[in-house]
C-alpha cells in the first residue's frame, strides 16, 4: 500500500474572521457552488439588479418609509429622537421579502422549479410562499410544531398562497428542527429545488447573499436619515434572531465608525435563567450548527440546547457568522432583551405611536429604550422595525389578559 | 513510520476481505442506544453475526443527514444520558470482540470536545478513525492534522452530485475508505439501490485506488449482495438500527439484530 499525500485543503470559503464557512454534506456542495455562481454574475448583472428593484418598487413597497417617534421617545426613551425604518410596511409585513424576491429570481435563473424554506415565526414562510405564487415555483415550508400552534394565522396564510406547509416534529420543533428537515429535503430534491434559506446563517454563499439581499434597509435608512434630519444616527438598533434584518440595517453604517450598531436577542426569562436565545451572553460558545461556524448555544457535550423566547423569530440557537465576527472585534454589541422587557416596548410603541410591532422588533424597541435613556434628548436613533405585530395580536392579548377564557382559542 | 503500522485495522480488514474476493459489510449502530451497555452489547452482537467493520455513531441533537430511525435513536441515546466519551469504551469493545470501528460523527461534538484530543484518545481506544458526513475536506484542515499525528483514518463522502473535480481532492483526501452515498437523501431503508451508487463507483475508481464502501438505503441481504458486486464494502445503517428500535425490549432487539446482520453478512458472502 502506497502512502498517499495528504491533499492541501483550499483556502477558507466565505469567512467573516474565523467565523462561517461550509460544513455540510458533500452532497450539497455543488449546489452551494452553483448558487453562488449564479448569484455572483446575477448581483453584478444590470438586468437582474433591474428586475429586482422593479419588483420592490411595484411588488414590495420600497423605499420603506422611516418614521419619527416623537411620543415614544419623549415617554419611553429618555427624550432621544427615534426614528423607525417602516420595513413592517413591505408587502407581506415585515424584511423577509427582500431576501426572498432575490433567491426566488435566482431559482428561476438557476432553472429550478421548487423552492422550500424553514419559518419560525411564520413571516419567512409566508414570503417563500408569496414569491413562489408570484413567479409559478412550487414551495414546501417547514415549520416546527409548536410554532405552527404559537402562529396558526401565519400557517393559514402560506396554506392559501398555494403552499405545503409541514409540521415538524423532531427536537424541540421549534426554528432549528425546521432548519434541519429543510436540509434533509434539499439533500434529496436539490436537482430542482432551492432552499431559500431565510437568514444570515447556513453554509457559504447563504450568510453573504441573504445579507447583500437586505442591505437595501440600510442604504435607504442612511439616505433618509442624512436627507431628512442631515445627519447620521448615533445609534442602530436591530432584533437579532438569525440576524438578517440586523445585517440588512448594519452594513451600509460599518465604516461609520460614529454609528453604534446594537443587536438585541431574545432574553427569553434572563441571562441567568437557562431559558434563553442570547447566544452572546454567556453560555454560548463558537462551534457548528446548519452549515457555519459561529456562536451556538450548545452543553459541554457539543449538543445543541434549545433556546427559549417568547418571539418565535428569535427562538432560534444560533446566530450568523458576520455578527460573531462583528461582535467578537467590537464593531457590534449584542444585549438581551427578556420577554417582559420586550412586552412592554410592545404595549409602548402601541400606546404611543398606533403602531403595532411584530414581538421580534419589539426586542429592538425595548433595545432603544435603554439607549436611549442613556443617551438622553440629544441622540438620534435608527431602529429596524422589521415586521408588524398583526401575526402576534393573539400572542399578545393573552400576554396582557386581554382574552376572555372562552376566546382564547380564537 | 513504516507504511504497514500506517495501516489502519479497518484497512487491514478491507484488504482481508478483498483477499477472500468479497465486499466488506460495515455495520453502523449509534453508542448509547438504548443505553450504553446494550448498544455495546449489540456492537459485539453484530460482529459476531458477521460484520466486519464496526462504524459507531456520536447521536447528536442536530442529525440533518440522518432520516426518521437514527433521528430516534439518537434522541432516545441523548435523553438515556450518552456522552460523547462512551464512544471510546464502545471502540474498546469492538477491538475486544475482534473487528475494527469508524466512529461516525457530525462535527460539533469533535470540535466541542477538541479535534486533537478526540483524535488522541480514539487511537488510544483502538479506533480507526472518522467518518464525518458535514465535514468536507474543504474545511478540514484541523482533522487532516490531528489525523495525520494520531494515525487515523479520514472517511469524507462522495455523492452522485460530486463534480469530476471534487472526486478528485475528495477521494484524494480520504484514508481507509471513500464513502459514496449511493443516493442523494437521508439515510434510510429505500425498497431499490438503483444504478446512481454503481454509476458514482465507477467514476471513482477512475481517480482513486483507495476502498470505495457504499452506504444510504442498503436493508436487505440481497441489496448488499448487488452492491458487494462493485463495491469494496457495504455500509449498512438504519435497517440495523430499527430492529432495536421497533423491538418490544432489548433481548428481542439483540435477537432481531443478529437475525438481520446474519442475513447482511451471507449477502456480502454469496
Amino acid at each position: 500500500m502506497t502512502e498517499q499525500p495528504t491533499t492541501q485543503a483550499a483556502p477558507p470559503l466565505g469567512r467573516f474572521g474565523a467565523y462561517g464557512g461550509r460544513y455540510v454534506p458533500e452532497a450539497l456542495v455543488a449546489a452551494l457552488e452553483e448558487l453562488d455562481e449564479h448569484r455572483t454574475k446575477a448581483m453584478a448583472d444590470p438586468a437582474f439588479l433591474g428586475e429586482l428593484a422593479e419588483l420592490h418598487r411595484s411588488y414590495t413597497g420600497r423605499p420603506s418609509i422611516i418614521t419619527p417617534v416623537r411620543r415614544f421617545g419623549d415617554e419611553h426613551c429618555g427624550g432621544a429622537q427615534v426614528v423607525l425604518k417602516r420595513e413592517d410596511l413591505n408587502h407581506t409585513g415585515s424584511h423577509k421579502i427582500n431576501n426572498v424576491l432575490g433567491q426566488a429570481l435566482l431559482t428561476k435563473r438557476m432553472g429550478k422549479t421548487r423552492v422550500i424554506a424553514e419559518t419560525g415565526a411564520g413571516q419567512h414562510g409566508v414570503a417563500t410562499a408569496t414569491a413562489a405564487a408570484l413567479m409559478g415555483l412550487d414551495c414546501t415550508v417547514y415549520m416546527g410544531r409548536v410554532d405552527t400552534e404559537r402562529q396558526a394565522l401565519n400557517v393559514a396564510r402560506m396554506r392559501l398562497l398555494g403552499a405545503e406547509v409541514v409540521p415538524v416534529d423532531h427536537g424541540s420543533r421549534t426554528l432549528k428542527d425546521a432548519v434541519n428537515e429543510a436540509f434533509r429535503d434539499w439533500v434529496a430534491n436539490v436537482e430542482h429545488t432551492h432552499y431559500v434559506l431565510g437568514t444570515v446563517t447556513g453554509p457559504y454563499p447563504f450568510p453573504e447573499m441573504v445579507r447583500d439581499f437586505h442591505r437595501i434597509i440600510g442604504v435607504e435608512a442612511r439616505a433618509q436619515l442624512l436627507d431628512e434630519f442631515g445627519r447620521l444616527p448615533d445609534a442602530v438598533l436591530a432584533c437579532v434572531g438569525g440576524g438578517s434584518n440586523a445585517m440588512g440595517i448594519f452594513h451600509r453604517f460599518i465604516d461609520d465608525a460614529g454609528v453604534r450598531l446594537i443587536g438585541l436577542e431574545g432574553g427569553g426569562d434572563g441571562p441567568a435563567s437557562g431559558r434563553h436565545a442570547s447566544r452572546f451572553s454567556g453560555e454560548a460558545t463558537p462551534g457548528v450548527l446548519h452549515g457555519a461556524f459561529t456562536y451556538v448555544l450548545q452543553d459541554d457535550e457539543g449538543q445543541t440546547i434549545e433556546s427559549h423566547s417568547v418571539s418565535a423569530g428569535l427562538d432560534y440557537p444560533s446566530v450568523g457568522p458576520e455578527h460573531a465576527y462583528l461582535r467578537d472585534s467590537g464593531r457590534a454589541d449584542y444585549y438581551p432583551i427578556t420577554d417582559h422587557e420586550a412586552m412592554t416596548a410592545f404595549e409602548a410603541l402601541s400606546r404611543t405611536e398606533g403602531i403595532l410591532p411584530a414581538i421580534e422588533s419589539a426586542h429592538a424597541l425595548a433595545g432603544a429604550m435603554k439607549i436611549g435613556r442613556e443617551l438622553g434628548p440629544d441622540a438620534l436613533l435608527l431602529v429596524s422595525l422589521s415586521g408588524r405585530g398583526d401575526k402576534d395580536v393573539h400572542t399578545a392579548a393573552k400576554w396582557f389578559g386581554l382574552l376572555d377564557e372562552r376566546d382564547s382559542d380564537v | 513510520m513504516t507504511t504497514e503500522l500506517q495501516r489502519s485495522g479497518v484497512s487491514a480488514t478491507l484488504a482481508r476481505a478483498k483477499g477472500a474476493r468479497r465486499a466488506a459489510l460495515i455495520g453502523y449502530l449509534p453508542v448509547g442506544y438504548p443505553d450504553v451497555d446494550t448498544s455495546i452489547e449489540a456492537m459485539v452482537t453484530m460482529v459476531r453475526a458477521g460484520v466486519d467493520v464496526v462504524e459507531i455513531g456520536v447521536p447528536y441533537t442536530d442529525p440533518l443527514m440522518d432520516g426518521p430511525i437514527i433521528q430516534t435513536a439518537a434522541t432516545g441515546a441523548l435523553a438515556a444520558g450518552v456522552r460523547v466519551r462512551d464512544v471510546f469504551r464502545a471502540a474498546e469493545a469492538v477491538a475486544g470482540a475482534g473487528a475494527s470501528c469508524e466512529v461516525m460523527t457530525y462535527w460539533n461534538p469533535v470540535l466541542r470536545y477538541g479535534v486533537d484530543a478526540f483524535a488522541r484518545d480514539l487511537a488510544s481506544s483502538g479506533g480507526s478513525g472518522l467518518i464525518t458526513p458535514d465535514l468536507v475536506p474543504d474545511e478540514a484542515a484541523d482533522w487532516i492534522a490531528a489525523s495525520d499525528a494520531h494515525g487515523l483514518d479520514r472517511v469524507f463522502l462522495i455523492a452522485p452530485s460530486s463534480t469530476p473535480e471534487r472526486l478528485v481532492t475528495t477521494t484524494a483526501a480520504c484514508r481507509g475508505f471513500v464513502y459514496a452515498a449511493s443516493l442523494m437523501g437521508v439515510t434510510g431503508a429505500r425498497s431499490s439501490v438503483g444504478s446512481a451508487a454503481a454509476e458514482l463507483v465507477r467514476r471513482a475508481r477512475e481517480v482513486t485506488d483507495t476502498p470505495l464502501c457504499v452506504g444510504l438505503g442498503v436493508s436487505t441481504g440481497e441489496q448488499a449482495h448487488e452492491v458487494a458486486g462493485f463495491a469494496d464494502g457495504v455500509i449498512v445503517g438504519s435497517a440495523l438500527v430499527a430492529t432495536l428500535v421497533q423491538a418490544p425490549d432489548n433481548r428481542a432487539g439483540l435477537i432481531a439484530l443478529a437475525a438481520k446482520a446474519t442475513e447482511l453478512a451471507e449477502g456480502v458472502r454469496q
